[in-house]
């Protein structure tokens, strides 16, 4: 039986899609899983020592190492299941042609969760976790805590791994979920509330208690429980298995009409984020790229001018790089009645454009309180709001006709994201977005002043707005080249 | 007018397609039958210019379809699914291809009024997305789409599979409407061969990306392509004789 499940599990691998790309491509995603894991392994080992040095330098107040890692693992489980919840795939899909044959229900759902249970994203703590403990042993901690506190680690991780399960189905609660934690994050950094003083306690009761690390071993266990319970009882065609049916509403969008001829593809692509899971995820995300540039108000960035430009262009143009950079693939499930019907690629296109130029303004209006940090972070701001609307909208859907992903709407899960999406023609084209406008910046601050830098930037920008039209000439021109390629990429099934 | 010149398609070496020469006149229906694999569907991805041939190629209205895209605005199409958006109500589609066909709101009403009967209390107005329908109600809303803003050349691949009985004979009704207007052409491909035999002028068969049997219809069609599709599959049965002993052939 074990047998059977195991061959059915390496053939789903073996000929999956995102394994059936080149050579090059395989190579290099088994490369970065090996990385990460060394990374995770070497984090775990040197991690403790690190933070020693720092508890020394005077740069961390804490009496241990252990207390400071206590302290943060709340983060680290909270960024865990962000992961597991974007990434992980839930194992219902190759179930229903299991159904009918004889074995027992039981057995399908344990195999299920069974296949979860041996993710990379339950791989990757544990090789953070063993380094890390194995660490604590030789630096004299009582082996009988640290090995509770171990145990609790894994099984907190595999208490997410279940909960991830039902996760799954909760929207509603996961974003209002995510808001609260990135304003604790942020309140935190601040030092308004500090969550941490009582999660790190919280963390370290199980070493100092060593039989506690019986909570999250048992709560693991209830939820699997649960969720075994949970499966078993959704494994019916019209239940668990069913995919979910939203209640339509027909939406007329009239009022865009006065958009002209576009009109009719803006009332598409708002629908289209507005309907489909991933694409508004993607806008979603797009906004809290708004709070990117927080990070580059302090710390190794704090006030240099360097950060200032970079966080300006991600806090203006999240929503533009993650959505732009993938036109035309949101349209790829019915790419075919687009090209056979009676659609100028141009108009297409500018549907898009405008989208994008006007969340980009919207989050150019929204990313104005950074002036909190100073003036010139509202000129950056500004400057790169412009240089986003001007230039950036027209090269990310330059490189996006390179893209053929194609998107399963519905679905806004994918293990290791879009490999495909990463070429060499969309990485270059990620140096004007990024680079040129630091270039540009520092060309004339450093020759000039640094209002002048940030007018050279807003001033690219709108250059490129005068360009715009002949760029989409050539982007047109790529579309039809690239047409009969396109197609047949996106009549790929996964 | 549909002219067809030594039109054929190759995948490494293998030929999908290989017509010499089809000319079908303005105002025909054409049905278009054949197994699995005989190339109806590439002929049609062809026609549509959504894949590109090998050698040859296809001129409808004096328009060369794989140089100009002045194709699209006279031609209407529904192939599979892809040509469906999932995430709109089927209203809302046929609002879209209604604007892209330079149709009004009110005459896209008018065609789902008219067409009341085809979707049979179904597909219409059932607050559900094009993608949460059933097989044979996506297949109702892409057949009627096609029929917006008065397309010249019509093209449906196997518009009966997957419709049930009385959604089939309304859409023979509606066919054989659309056959009596002299300004529409129309291919269609089908397996079951009475659906094609009833509402085609001609009937075109490909064999292995040739065309074996192009005839005008009469009352002997039926007849004839029974014939012909029950010796093909005579063709590929094993003897029973040798079917007893396969062990022995290959160890020799």
């Amino acid at each position: 039986m074990f047998k059977l499940f195991a061959n059915l599990e390496w053939k789903s691998f073996v000929r999956s899609a995102a394994f059936k790309q080149n050579l090059f491509l395989k190579i290099i995603i088994g490369f970065f899983a090996i990385v990460f894991l060394l990374e995770f392994a070497g984090a775990g080992a040197v991690s403790f020592y690190i933070i020693e040095g720092l508890i020394e330098d005077g740069k961390i107040t804490a009496t241990n190492p252990f207390e400071v890692v206590n302290k943060f693992l709340i983060y680290w489980f909270v960024i865990d299941l962000i992961f597991r919840y974007f990434m992980q795939k839930m194992p219902v899909s190759n179930i229903k042609p299991l159904l009918y044959l004889p074995f027992t229900k039981g057995k399908i759902v344990k195999y299920a969760l069974g296949k979860t249970v041996v993710s990379f994203f339950n791989i990757l703590p544990a090789f953070f976790f063993i380094p890390f403990t194995v660490v604590l042993l030789i630096e004299g901690y009582d082996p009988i805590g640290v090995i509770s506190w171990h145990i609790a680690m894994l099984s907190i991780t595999l208490l997410l791994n279940f909960l991830n399960v039902f996760l799954n189905n909760l929207n509603k609660v996961f974003y209002p979920v995510l808001a609260i934690l990135v304003a604790l994050g942020v309140s935190q950094y601040y030092g308004y509330f500090d969550v941490t003083a009582y999660t790190g306690p919280a963390f370290e009761f199980f070493y100092n208690q060593p039989w506690s690390f019986i909570i999250p071993l048992a709560l693991a266990y209830v939820t699997y429980k649960y969720s075994y319970t949970y499966f078993i009882k959704e494994l019916y065609l019209d239940a668990g298995l069913q995919a979910k049916h939203e209640v339509a509403k027909t939406e007329n969008l009239e009022f865009l009409d006065r958009f002209g001829k576009i009109s009719t593809y803006l009332k598409n692509d708002i629908k289209l984020i507005k309907r489909n899971k991933r694409a508004r995820t993607t806008f979603i995300m797009g906004f809290f790229f708004i709070f990117y540039g927080l990070f580059f108000t302090a710390g190794i960035y704090g006030g240099s001018d360097f950060g200032k430009v970079f966080a300006a262009l991600f806090c203006t143009g999240g929503f533009l790089f993650s959505f732009g950079g993938l036109v035309p693939s949101w349209d790829s499930s019915y790419y075919k009645l687009m090209m056979s019907q009676n659609i100028p690629y141009r108009e297409f296109l500018l549907s898009k454009w405008w989208l994008m130029a006007v969340v980009t303004a919207i989050s150019t209006l929204l990313s104005c309180f950074y002036v909190y940090f100073g003036i010139e972070w509202l000129w950056a701001i500004l400057a790169g709001g412009v240089y986003n609307i001007g230039l950036n909208g027209t090269v990310t859907l330059l490189g996006g006709a390179f893209v053929k992903t194609p998107i399963d709407l519905t679905s806004n899960k994918k293990a290791f994201g879009d490999s495909k999406a990463f070429n060499i023609k969309t990485l270059l084209l990620t140096i004007p977005k990024m680079v040129l406008p630091v270039l540009i910046y520092y060309a004339f601050a450093l020759t000039i002043s640094d209002a002048a830098g940030f007018i050279a930037i807003a001033v690219t920008g709108l250059l490129g707005l005068l360009f715009r039209d002949r760029m989409f000439t050539l982007i047109e021109n790529i579309y039809k080249n690239e047409k009969y390629d396109t197609i047949a990429a996106y009549a790929q099934k996964d | 007018m549909i002219d067809i010149q030594n039109l054929s398609k190759k995948y490494n070496d293998t030929t999908v397609l290989d017509i010499e020469s089809l000319q079908i006149p303005k105002g025909q229906s054409v049905g278009l039958v054949g197994n699995n694999g005989a190339g109806k569907t590439t002929l049609f991805s062809l026609f549509l210019d959504l894949i590109q041939p090998t050698t040859g190629h296809i001129i409808s209205s004096d328009i060369r379809v794989d140089e100009s895209e002045d194709w699209k605005p006279f031609t209407s199409a529904f192939v599979d699914e892809s040509f469906l958006i999932g995430y709109l109500t089927p209203e809302e589609y046929l609002y879209f291809i209604g604007e892209l066909r330079g149709q009004t709101k009110e005459d896209i009403d008018a065609l789902m009024v008219k067409h009341a009967d085809f979707f049979n209390g179904e597909a219409i107005g059932q607050k559900k997305y094009l993608r949460d329908l059933s097989k044979g109600n996506q297949k109702k809303v892409g057949i009627i789409a096609t029929l917006i803003g008065d397309p010249e050349v019509i093209i449906l691949d196997e518009p009966f599979a997957n419709l049930d009985p009385s959604t089939q004979i309304r859409l023979k009704a509606i066919i054989k409407e659309l056959s009596l207007n002299p300004n529409v052409t129309m291919l269609i491909s089908s397996h079951d061969l009475a659906h094609v035999t009833e509402v085609a002028q001609r009937v075109v068969l490909l064999e292995k990306g040739k065309v074996v049997m192009d005839k005008v219809k009469d009352a002997g069609t039926f007849a004839q392509l029974e014939q012909y599709f029950m010796g093909i599959s005579e063709l590929h049965a094993v003897p029973v004789e040798e079917n007893a002993a396969p062990v022995i052939i290959e160890e020799e």
